[in-house]
């Protein structure tokens, strides 16, 4: 399939651009006053752009709490993963004992069982315990991932039998080699893992709309989503509420996309 | 096989490692589960509380339930237009994006990008695109000479708005997969069906589609699981609305459970839930599995 150079960058930026046109759009309604909105055609361009309805975002709900409620969980929610995924991983490659495959199998399953399909006895157990509208009920429930175990245990088995080997012989505890050596040899599949973690948690809806209640514990994505049901639907705003949040995520994209890509293939490309 | 004092200290240590995700997973993955399955079999006060035994009565209630049928239906609507359009729409901007070309990197962080959108600021930026007054769509249609409906307004063209949202959020992972997928085709493989004679449309049906394959069953899987759990741009657009027509599965348990307070029957939904994607992963493992024996 050879087009000519020419027909294929056409053809790439017209792409391009229709792919990321409501996102692009997004930007540029919320430059747009609200005035400018409502006139007929609708407008693409702001013709006097202004800041006002970032300005009236931080008026109308507390965003700045938001991005922080949802920073705090999210970054949570990595640190535990990073943490529970290190520790499972390092027994799926390194230890051998009887009933490995067994539990590893155990692991295999919880991907096939869909958050949903637990969210009723989920909620009743984080309400009966008092964590509803607290960041540990955000978190916690997400804190363990097959996953990312799968994705470093992946990497842990990459690493050389000879280091265990002399690390053994250097007389090193079991504990000691995965801190001095299997972790610091795995930061790319951890960058993964993290990444992977941030997103999917700074993303959630559902759960957080359920178990929170108190404007100030909401999350950005259900805080921007009142914009919607407010009396008066303002575009302008919502949509600078929009970039906002989703300002965080997109720089991630930019930063991680190598450690994204990783993840998302992780599974599809060689079975 | 007997079990010796060192297989009880490696499992113990073995354990140990794995304590922190096991207990994690016992308290908010498989206790649930199980507790849901029990859930589904008794009637519930609106505290969650169980009252009486209700045996399968919740699973016949769903049989008969015309709300039930017109969910799973709704369902079924969303999955077939968004599903294989996703993945075509997907396959045909990763083969555009598999080129050497300079700056090749650009756009496909561009095209790529809705990985990273959430679905509540996807569903915030489609309903203004979406309205019929002040959104882009409609007003285009009209330079076609097109009357654009009132999308979220009617059924049918309700659901095909959800729909659009949701190809739109998923094309950033369709696009990375089939990419990645068409890396891993060696250019020999192209070469000799050239040699062959083989050229544009052709080439793509008989050598590119093929060898993607396990990428694009893949993605079917894993989008077809991916609507099955939608929730959030049907919370923000439609709210199930507007009569129904896009209540779908997840949404009729979100309903019945958190705003009707019917615990047992929104749960013996989640079972038929937990079912469906269970067949379909299922299906996924076996079909890797095989591929796997025969290379």
């Amino acid at each position: 399939m050879k087009l000519g150079r020419v027909a294929n960058y056409a053809l790439l930026v017209v792409g391009s651009i229709i792919v990321a046109f409501p996102l692009l759009l997004a930007l540029s309604y919320s430059l747009m006053s609200e005035s400018e909105i409502a006139t007929f055609p609708p407008p693409i361009l702001p013709a006097q752009p202004t800041l006002d309805n970032y300005a009236q975002v931080f008026a109308t709900i507390p965003i700045v709490r938001y991005l922080l409620n949802s920073f705090v969980v999210s970054s949570a929610v990595v640190v535990g993963q990073l943490l529970t995924a290190s520790l499972a991983a390092y027994a799926f490659s390194f230890l051998v004992f009887r009933g490995r495959q067994v539990l590893f199998f155990l692991f295999l399953t919880t991907l096939m069982i869909p958050w949903e399909a637990t969210i009723i006895p989920n909620y009743i157990t984080i309400r009966s315990i008092g964590w509803l509208d607290t960041y540990q009920g955000l978190a916690v429930p997400f804190m363990a991932t097959a996953f990312g175990t799968f994705l470093l245990r992946q990497a842990f088995l990459q690493i050389p039998r000879e280091l265990w080997d002399a690390a053994r012989i250097d007389g090193a505890t079991t504990f000691r080699f995965l801190v001095s050596t299997v972790i610091p040899l795995s930061r790319p599949a951890l960058g993964t893992v993290a990444i992977y973690g941030f997103l999917s948690t700074y993303n959630q809806y559902f759960w957080p709309l359920l178990i929170t209640n108190q404007t100030l514990m909401r999350t950005t994505q259900v805080g921007i989503a009142q914009l919607r049901f407010e009396e008066t639907l303002r575009w302008g705003l919502v949509m600078a509420g929009v970039i906002m949040v989703a300002v965080p995520t997109l720089a991630l994209l930019v930063l991680g996309q190598r450690q994204l890509i990783r993840g998302l293939t992780a599974g599809a490309v060689k079975g | 096989m007997r079990w010796t004092a060192r297989d009880l200290r490696s499992l113990g240590i073995g354990l140990a490692y794995l304590a922190p995700s096991l207990v994690l997973f016992a308290a908010f993955v498989f206790i649930p589960l199980a507790e849901t399955i029990n859930l589904s079999l008794f009637n519930t006060r609106a505290t969650g509380a169980i009252t009486t035994f209700a045996g399968l009565d919740h699973y016949l209630e769903l049989l008969t339930s015309p709300a039930f049928r017109t969910g799973l239906l709704a369902t079924a609507i969303f999955a077939i237009y968004t599903v294989p359009i996703g993945i075509a729409l997907g396959l045909v901007l990763a083969v555009l994006l598999n080129q050497r070309l300079r700056a090749i990197n650009v756009f496909r962080t561009m095209m790529s990008s809705t990985i990273a959108i959430s679905a509540a600021v996807g569903a915030l930026i489609w309903l203004l695109l979406f309205n019929p007054s002040l959104g882009l769509l409609n007003y285009l249609l009209s330079r076609v000479g097109v009357h654009g409906p009132e999308w979220l307004i009617q059924p049918t063209t309700a659901i095909i708005a959800v729909s659009i949202t949701t190809i739109w959020l998923t094309l950033g992972t369709n696009i990375i997969v089939l990419l990645s997928g068409l890396q891993g085709v060696p250019e020999e493989i192209y070469e000799a069906a050239r040699l062959d004679g083989a050229r544009g449309l052709r080439m793509f049906t008989r050598i590119t589609v093929p060898m993607v394959s396990p990428s694009l069953f893949f993605l079917f899987v894993v989008d077809t699981v991916a609507v099955l759990q939608a929730f959030t741009q049907i919370h923000v657009m439609t709210r199930g609305g507007p009569v129904d027509a896009t209540r779908v599965l997840v949404y009729s348990i979100y309903q019945d459970a958190f705003q009707n307070f019917q615990f047992g029957f929104a749960s013996a939904q989640a079972v038929i839930l937990l079912l469906l994607v269970m067949g379909l992963t299922l299906i996924q493992f076996r079909f890797v599995e095989r591929r796997v024996h025969y290379q």
